[in-house]
């Protein structure tokens, strides 16, 4: 948790011996505070001081990598429980479980190998293989893991085992890379964390609630394991979400250290539709991880566009990409309208368009998701660059007419655009969204 | 060590909503943020409704034709055949008065809305078409066409509010106030529908909703600053419940439409859509819904298994 200048300065000698270059100590608690100076600047600074503040430097929720040579997916160092708050930063990883006892193990690789799907300009696909050691037994175990290799070297991997003499075999084959251990438990703990830190992997620890996986994550704790992952194995919707709210908020607002661990949740379920809903939960609510038993593609387009929302920077405006963009079925006759990339610019502008049932080129510029009079504030909307983008769009060559449709809000701007754009005219349309089915019915009669 | 649970400290409860007249349908009356039952009270669980339209629907895509097209000419039919699917209360859509559609008269939609009171029994929720001119004429008529029956109407909009805010008191309602994606315009709504006498505890916030991978972050983010708000920073005017109507943005969305072979990477329609509509509304349902309305059956039964589960 942040400590704040007033506390450091509580703890500083209070002499203003200027010797760390402030001239006083509290101007020096501050600019500590801020990060912009280093508490080593004062001579006088106690033991206590130093390791107040490389506690407070410390995430609250530990963060780390797993993964295997050349694919390396960072979990954890989560900052908030409410993303408006600032936002939610490594994206949940979703895993298909495959059983070691499965007899197509090869059909299961590929379907986590073909699963990409590209949605607003970014590849998502399911990340890792959860590899169940459903037979219990080591030789079976590291065949199915050598047909991984063998297929798909790069993929990470979460091994699932209960034994600590299959984990250890299994572990000396994967040295190059670098999976997470899933399988302690009340009665394997010492062992299990003793592999995982000799094979500096990352461990999951499982046990049924919140009080008694503390108790396990202490122990692994005290063997020297530091990336620890957690499972409370809840039992329904409800004990999930009361689960991972608890440990976030212990983690952030308690400080509590032992619960400062990214959360993984088994989503599987007898039905797919249901499966599928309880990921979407873990999603939303804190897990890191979530382990799915299938992975057909209409699930996973959902799962992948929701952790895609969800995970993206309120701060920054989501951007649609530049282009010109068909609303209904337009032709040379449809009118044109431009405005900027704001995402939420784009939704609603397209959907009062659509309301309006007249088909229309919807021209979208980049202008870095800022929201029209932002963007023309911010010179990004101007008469130039609205004039260079439609040149450069080739819609002229699409359309039987020049006449170009912008926001209301830059009324302005039309004379300086029909000057930069020779031989259009510019219609002014409406200031706010909501007026665009009137105005575009009125616009289309008027040209019959 | 022995962890104790680390509670929040809550300013407000989220008054009840008890609509309907013969049968009734409840939600909202919860004292915590959206099923922290480990802190707080939750007297209701959150409420579907099945939307209905009060004509043909002109932009229902297959998915939801094959389940409602043999229905849907006759809102009654539509309705009933809702009930025998479970519904516990209906949103009759008035789509038809829209001046792109049929442009229908206010009296038109009052009679239609009128028949169904007298043959359905179940909770209603009146919609307008959404364009704000129509709305501030049809609400008024068809709110005082059924009075007494103590339905939801809506949505009063910042353009429209004070006649559709005045016809509801006097029809006995509860309203939906809506406005777009913001706190504040939310909030400010609120405040100038109480400042016309009507009361607090019978608003209905609707934030505005979408769909997921259409502005969904906006909506569940907003939702989420609304009951903070008016839970924990002790903002009453944001202290109401929020209904999300989720159907009406997902079956406009590619996802809910496009067949498996025009884009063979999506996977197959029928579970797709359905799922869109059901993960869309089981996350507003986390974000502060209590109020849902919905179209697709599967995705209702999924989203009340989810509930059930939650409530479990």
């Amino acid at each position: 948790m942040a400590i704040t200048g007033i506390e450091i300065f509580k703890l500083l000698p209070k002499t203003n011996c200027k010797k760390c270059g402030f001239p006083t100590c509290l101007a020096f608690a501050m600019k500590v505070a801020q990060g912009q100076a280093d508490i080593e600047q004062c001579p006088e600074a106690s033991e206590e001081v130093k390791a107040k503040l490389k506690e407070a430097a410390t995430p609250p929720i530990r963060g780390f990598v797993f993964g295997s040579k050349n694919i390396k997916i960072k979990i954890g160092e989560e900052t908030v429980l409410f993303r408006h708050e600032k936002k939610f930063f490594n994206p949940t990883v979703l895993a298909l479980e495959i059983k070691d006892t499965e007899s197509n193990i090869d059909g299961f690789i590929n379907e986590v190998l073909e699963s990409s799907i590209e949605r607003v300009g970014q590849i998502l696909k399911v990340d890792a293989i959860f590899l169940k050691n459903e037979s219990e037994n080591s030789e079976i175990f590291n065949q199915v893991l050598d047909k991984i290799i063998n297929k798909a070297f790069d993929l990470p991997l979460i091994l699932g085992i209960s034994k600590p003499e299959v984990a250890a075999k299994a572990l000396e084959k994967l040295k190059e890379s670098r999976p997470i251990l899933s399988g302690a438990t009340p009665e394997n703990i010492n062992e299990m964390s003793e592999i995982a830190k000799k094979y500096n992997v990352p461990l999951i620890i499982s046990d049924k609630g919140i009080e008694k996986v503390l108790k396990l994550v202490e122990i692994a704790r005290s063997v020297g394991v530091q990336d620890l992952v957690i499972d409370t194995q809840p039992n329904s919707a409800k004990e999930l979400l009361m689960d991972n709210t608890l440990i976030r908020r212990a983690a952030l607002k308690k400080g509590i250290r032992l619960l400062g661990y990214p959360i993984i949740t088994f989503a599987n379920r007898d039905d797919n539709f249901y499966e599928t809903v309880i990921a979407s939960l873990a999603i939303l609510k804190y897990s890191s991880i979530v382990v799915l038993s299938s992975i057909p593609k209409w699930k996973n387009l959902v799962l992948f566009t929701l952790k895609q929302n969800i995970y993206s920077d309120p701060q920054v405006p989501m951007q649609v990409k530049q282009d010109i963009y068909k609303v209904g079925e337009p032709d040379e006759n449809s009118p044109i309208i431009v405005t900027t990339n704001f995402a939420l610019t784009y939704f609603l502008v397209k959907g009062e368009i659509e309301n309006s049932k007249v088909p229309a080129w919807l021209a979208i510029m980049d202008c870095d998701g800022l929201s029209v009079l932002t963007a023309w504030a911010a010179g990004k909307f101007s008469a130039s660059k609205i004039a260079q983008f439609i040149k450069e769009s080739g819609i002229e060559e699409k359309l039987n007419h020049k006449e170009l449709i912008i926001p209301g809000y830059v009324a302005m701007l039309k004379g300086a655009v029909e000057d930069k754009l020779p031989g259009w005219k510019v219609i002014v349309g409406t200031k706010e969204a909501s007026g665009i089915p009137a105005f575009l019915r009125n616009y289309v009669r008027s040209k019959k | 060590m022995n962890f104790s649970i680390p509670k929040e400290t809550y300013t407000g409860r989220i008054p009840e909503i008890v609509f309907g007249k013969e049968k009734k349908a409840y939600f909202g009356g919860e004292s915590a943020l959206p099923f922290h039952f480990f802190e707080g009270e939750f007297i209701y669980k959150p409420l579907i409704a099945f939307e209905i339209q009060d004509d043909i629907p002109e932009d229902y895509p297959e998915e939801l034709a094959k389940v409602y097209s043999s229905v849907w000419d006759s809102p009654i039919k539509w309705a009933k055949f809702c009930e025998t699917l479970g519904a516990e209360a209906i949103a009759l859509r008035l789509m038809s008065t829209h001046p792109d559609s049929k442009d229908s008269k206010p009296e038109e939609a009052a009679d239609k809305v009128k028949k169904i009171l007298s043959e359905i029994d179940l909770p209603l929720i009146i919609l307008g078409s959404n364009h704000s001119e129509k709305d501030a004429e049809v609400l008024p008529v068809v709110s005082d066409a059924s009075r007494g029956y103590n339905c939801i109407i809506g949505k009063a909009q910042e353009g429209n509010y004070k006649t559709i805010t005045a016809s509801a008191m006097a029809g006995g309602h509860s309203l939906i106030a809506m406005s777009e994606l913001d706190v504040n315009l939310a909030k400010q709504l609120n405040i100038l529908i109480t400042q016309m006498d009507f009361p607090r505890e019978k608003i209905i916030i609707d934030p505005m909703c979408s769909a997921l991978g259409y502005g969904f972050e906006y909506t569940y983010s907003v939702m989420e600053r609304i009951r903070i708000a008016g839970q924990i920073q002790g903002d009453n005017m944001l202290c109401v419940p929020m209904v999300a109507d989720v159907g009406f943005y997902v079956w406009k969305t590619k996802e809910s439409q496009a067949s498996e072979s025009d884009i063979p990477e999506w996977g197959s329609l029928h579970e797709r859509a359905v799922m869109w509509e059901a993960v869309t509304a089981c996350s507003f349902l986390l974000s502060g819904a209590e109020l849902l309305i919905m179209r697709h059956p599967e995705a209702i039964n999924t989203v009340k298994r989810f509930i059930g589960d939650l409530f479990s």
